[in-house]
């Protein structure tokens, strides 16, 4: 950490190496019938502090791509590093926030849950349990901390699942779609509480989304995929943040990647040959 | 029928008004009445079928007044207690249970072992799928003959027999609970740096628990039942008889209110063990985690 500070100090922000790289990406998975390429040669780097978001629509490989960087998968082509270490399966260093709310260990309370990637990893026990308790105040749950998972609400829950990564202190925190299956309504008051964790804490976050709104509103750093296979369509930046949803730049924004993503089917439908 | 598409709702004026707390409702939560809460307890109602099958059998054995083929509730008491008091019973019924707890934790061992093997490699599923299909159809008490064969008449027969018969049924349910825990879960844990035998241990084994323990409960009933069987062929072992030989024994006199004394134990042995052992077991696990409901 300090390392990277001091080096910040001497050279200028573009220079400073990035945190993840991502270099030429081909990821392919297999299902029973087909061989999927889900990216093609993607390249992207992932810096320090940023709010990268994969956006596209289904089929670009965004979720693909999120946990080739866990490590889940391996590419068929290019390397993905962090810090410049190829990455080689999964690890603590790189946690995961899933969609799915059965991502909590049932078995284990919400405190315990929090403390146990903590515990694996060999973190003496009163400092995770400080860690913990922080982790789990900063997400709002600091009454629930003695409840099972199954008690709670699936808000809650992915909330619980938040602050388990972030108590683990990892170099990037990867999020795969946390809030889909939430109410809108919910799914607003999480994104802002997410801002308000990295005005607190300023971790490095890749977050995977397929809502426009979602990824102006959460990313500094939007990354727009084309899909079948994914390839980088776009990079743009977001300055704007919930209450400028109203506003003309939001508008703009959105409907410029609304434009990237749609218009880019139609020509090639139209490009297709006919029958 | 009318034409609906040029008809339009009537256009009514909009409003917003405040809400106030509802008045004169009451409590919102109000307590049930003794008689509700006795009649929603499962133990109360189960009591009195009890009481009343009790009843039922008392009546019946009165008139028909044939204590050789049929002795009234109140006969078999009376022997349950001199059984009890004389020490026979419970001697009988420690030499059956010693076998048991052998013969389970011996098969869960090896169910453990073939689970682990199937998780971890191919050639281990391959190889417990097709001898679960294989021996799970047979009775275990139809390898008694081949056991007494083997072993000899006495204990190692008997476990032999319930290794069978837990083996393959509490292996199935490990298995298919390990291969049913959902690939998010697996995931996280990888995520948190786990592998191999913590993987196993922290990750898998509560995750499958509900099966785990569906899988002990189906393996006690099935070592249970064949193990009273077994006793009841041939039971005498250097000289200690289990409970099957008891009941077996008390045919052979013709002490027919002794049988059903035996018989009364055989079932409240599996009473408890399902009722008081297991149940604790399910709330303090699976059903505090929410995985079981009821």
């Amino acid at each position: 950490m300090n390392e990277i500070q001091t080096e910040r100090t001497k050279t200028s922000a573009r220079a400073e190496p990035a945190l993840v790289n991502v270099d030429g990406v081909t990821l392919q998975y297999k299902t029973p019938n087909h061989l999927v390429t889900a990216t093609y040669r993607v390249s992207l780097d992932i810096h320090q502090t940023d709010r990268l978001v994969l956006l596209g629509p289904s089929g670009c490989g965004k979720s693909t791509l999120l946990k080739a960087i866990a490590g889940f998968l391996k590419p068929v082509e290019g390397s993905i590093c962090l810090k410049g270490k190829p990455v080689d399966g999964p690890g603590p260093d790189r946690m995961m926030v899933f969609q799915e709310f059965d991502q909590l260990l049932p078995w284990k309370t919400v405190s315990a849950n929090v403390r146990f990637p903590m515990s694996v990893n060999g973190v003496p026990r009163d400092e995770a349990r400080a860690r913990a308790c922080d982790a789990i105040a900063k997400v709002n749950l600091a009454k629930f901390a003695d409840a099972y998972p199954h008690m709670l609400s699936g808000g809650m829950k992915q909330r619980v699942a938040i602050a388990r990564a972030m108590a683990m202190k990892p170099d990037v925190l990867l999020m795969d779609e946390p809030y889909a299956a939430l109410d809108a309504l919910t799914r607003r008051k999480m994104q802002d509480e997410l801002l308000q964790l990295w005005q607190d804490v300023r971790f490095t976050l890749v977050f995977v989304t397929h809502s426009i709104e979602e990824a102006v509103v959460i990313g500094s750093r939007i990354v727009v995929l084309s899909p079948h296979p994914g390839q980088v369509r776009a990079e743009l930046n977001s300055a704007l943040a919930q209450s400028d949803r109203d506003a003309p730049p939001f508008q703009q924004l959105t409907s410029r990647i609304s434009h990237m993503l749609f218009d880019g089917e139609a020509i090639s439908q139209e490009r297709r040959p006919a029958p | 029928m009318t034409d609906t598409s040029t008809m339009l709702a009537p256009t009514r004026p909009e409003f917003e008004r405040k809400v106030t707390a509802p008045v004169g409702l009451g409590d919102v939560a109000k307590p049930l009445s003794f008689a509700e809460r006795l009649g929603a307890n499962a133990a109360f109602r189960r009591g009195v079928i009890l009481v009343l099958l009790a009843f039922a059998w008392e009546l019946y054995a009165r008139w028909l007044a044939s204590p050789l083929t049929f002795p009234t509730f109140l006969e078999t008491l009376q022997a349950l207690r001199d059984g009890i008091a004389s020490g026979v019973i419970p001697q009988r019924l420690a030499v059956t249970l010693q076998t048991l707890v052998a013969g389970y934790a011996l098969g869960l061992a090896i169910a453990a072992l073939f689970t682990t093997a199937a998780v971890t490699t191919r050639i281990g599923t391959d190889l417990l799928s097709t001898f679960t299909a294989m021996f799970n159809p047979l009775p275990a008490i139809a390898l008694l003959p081949l056991a007494l064969l083997w072993f000899g008449l006495g204990r190692p027969s008997l476990i032999f027999v319930i290794v069978h018969s837990v083996l393959w049924a509490v292996a199935l349910n490990m298995h298919s609970g390990f291969l049913s825990v959902s690939e998010t879960l697996r995931m996280a844990g990888r995520t948190f740096g786990l592998r191999g035998m913590g993987f196993v241990f922290k990750i898998l084994v509560p995750a499958a628990f509900p099966a785990i323990l569906a899988g002990l409960k189906i393996g006690w009933a099935f070592a249970w039942r064949t193990l009273i069987a077994a006793e009841l062929v041939f039971g005498v072992s250097s000289g200690q008889g289990g409970l099957g030989w008891f009941i077996f024994e008390n045919r052979n006199t013709l002490d027919t209110a002794s049988v059903f004394a035996g018989l009364l134990t055989v079932m409240a042995v599996g009473l408890v063990v399902e009722g008081v052992i297991f149940r604790f077991l399910e709330a303090r696990t699976i059903r505090r985690w929410g995985m079981q409901s009821g």
